[in-house]
């Protein structure tokens, strides 16, 4: 018996390459921790359940899905040509992420699914979303004291914004080598927006606070809500061009929804693109976390190394500054009013629509079982939306080249 | 360690305001819109308030004990009400009753 050919199959079993690197197998149990939180836990199911499958792919030993090294270097540089001759099934589709597709594509369908009624009826509600972002520049001057270059820490401190296609938007232009940790985080704390916020929202407000009622906000005509994606569409994109493919994408789909003559449109952009662009951008942003990745010296610059952790942290601070940045305008609001807005609807501010919005209402309600701030939250929730891309233009804008 | 200068503090002190100052735009386009389209659009809404026993929306529907009147109120929106309010005084809804739901203008 020729025990070679045994021998050929073992060696080209991913089993040889396993354990080369510890950084393999602990991916690939990370994977499955991911996963797990997912399906078990419910931890924003619809992209993690992506983002952990793309992880396990990328790191299993020999399956040539993904190239990371094929995309290295400044994004101008890369030979697109190189990647569709020798790239796998996730290089190709990872084109989407890395030319940033993907995150216009999915604010568009956001903009189909979002109602910005609440925010015409009280439009104050921008301020609380634009307060919301001190997490992004608070998180970007923390990364720079912990050593990252400006661009690095522009890219980590959008975590801040909770605002998961925007995170990648920009880490693409500015950051890609770190689109992995960055989109993680970013994912990983929407999800966990309901642990972190209430014990913040609960130390900044008092209980007289929390008890405030909420008058009904006023009803908005059709015609304003048709004016105002194209409105807002020309004054945003006046201003800072850089995120007129972001707000362009989400005005454009907010149109579909409101303009009442394209229906069709409106329920595809909403469900099946959605859908599918979630799909391809889980995948291949989870397999760009790659355990052991040799750098251009030896070193490994995948993703388990220091600077993971340190955004890992830089994203929890992000986050929480970005609900207290909200709150305390939100308490300013209720002295300026008379105590006639509820501060807890300005942790809405952070964009994550409408996960936020839910935790304003949960947190109020336990204060006063009658009280429902879930709508007088949307307006601030979605406002966020808005400011996180505007603060990542002006990001852009700076370090972008 | 790290980086930070003066230029950076800079760039976020700029960067925040930046936010501030473009929402504070669009809170504006959002008044400018309110006193330019909505003064048509109350007059339109407003106008079937003023008899409502004719209002071509009212939807006789099921849910409640007897029958609910709704006005420009879609179903689902009033079983979302009849839940809460259910929810609300713990009873069963097929125990209280709903006159009607009326859309406020």
């Amino acid at each position: 018996m020729d025990y070679s050919r045994i021998l050929t199959l073992w060696e080209m079993s991913g089993f040889v390459g396993l354990f080369q690197h510890w950084e393999t197998p602990v991916m690939l149990v990370i994977a499955c921790v991911l996963l797990y939180l997912a399906i078990v836990k419910k931890f924003e199911p619809l992209l993690l359940v992506g983002i952990a499958f793309g992880m396990l792919l990328a790191n299993l030993p020999f399956s040539d899905l993904m190239h990371m090294e094929l995309f290295r270097g400044d994004p101008a540089s890369v030979d697109y040509m190189a990647i569709l001759h020798k790239g796998g099934l996730l290089d190709i589709l990872y084109l989407g992420v890395k030319l940033g597709i993907y995150p216009c594509l999915i604010f568009m369908g956001v903009g189909a699914m979002t109602d910005f009624g609440p925010l015409m009826a009280r439009p104050s509600s921008l301020i609380l979303g634009a307060a919301a972002q001190l997490g992004v520049y608070a998180a970007f001057l923390l990364a720079l004291f912990l050593g990252f270059m400006p661009n690095e820490a522009a890219s980590i401190g959008i975590i801040g914004g909770a605002d998961g296609p925007t995170a990648i938007f920009l880490t693409t232009k500015l950051a890609p080598h770190l689109l992995g940790p960055i989109a993680i985080a970013a994912y990983s704390y929407m999800a966990l927006i309901p642990l972190i916020q209430p014990p913040i929202m609960m130390a900044l407000t008092t209980k007289t606070e929390r008890n405030v009622v909420m008058k009904q906000d006023r009803a908005v005509s059709r015609s304003t809500r048709i004016v105002f994606p194209i409105a807002v569409t020309i004054a945003i994109v006046l201003i800072l061009p850089a995120v007129a493919p972001l707000i362009g994408c989400l005005m454009l789909g907010n149109l579909f929804r409101e303009c009442g003559v394209t229906a069709r449109l409106s329920d595809t952009t909403q469900n099946a693109l959605m859908n599918i662009v979630t799909i391809f951008l889980a995948t291949t942003v989870g397999a760009t976390s790659i355990g052991f990745l040799p750098g251009e010296s030896g070193q490994n610059v995948g993703f388990l190394s220091l600077e993971t952790v340190k955004i890992i942290i830089l994203g929890l601070l992000a986050f929480s500054f970005s609900t207290v940045g909200g709150v305390i305008f939100g308490k300013i609001m209720y002295r300026i009013t008379g105590g006639k807005v509820n501060p807890l609807i300005g942790s809405a501010g952070v964009s994550a629509v409408p996960m936020a919005a839910r935790v304003s209402q949960l947190v109020g309600q336990r204060a006063n079982p009658s009280n429902f701030l879930l709508m007088h939250a949307m307006g601030p929730n979605v406002a966020g939306v808005i400011g996180s891309a505007v603060a990542a233009g002006f990001l852009l804008s700076m370090f972008g080249r | 360690m790290g980086n930070i200068n003066f230029e950076s503090l800079l760039i976020s002190i700029i960067g925040f305001s930046i936010v501030f100052l473009v929402l504070i735009i669009l809170w504006a386009i959002i008044a400018v819109l309110r006193i330019v389209l909505e003064r048509t659009g109350e007059t339109a809404v407003a106008a079937p308030a003023t008899a409502p026993t004719q209002d071509p929306g009212m939807v006789p529907a099921k849910g409640s004990l007897g029958e609910i009147k709704l006005y420009d109120v879609p179903d689902r929106i009033a079983a979302l009400i009849m839940a809460i309010v259910a929810d609300e005084m713990k009873a069963p809804l097929n125990e209280l009753r709903f006159i009607s739901i009326r859309k406020k203008k």
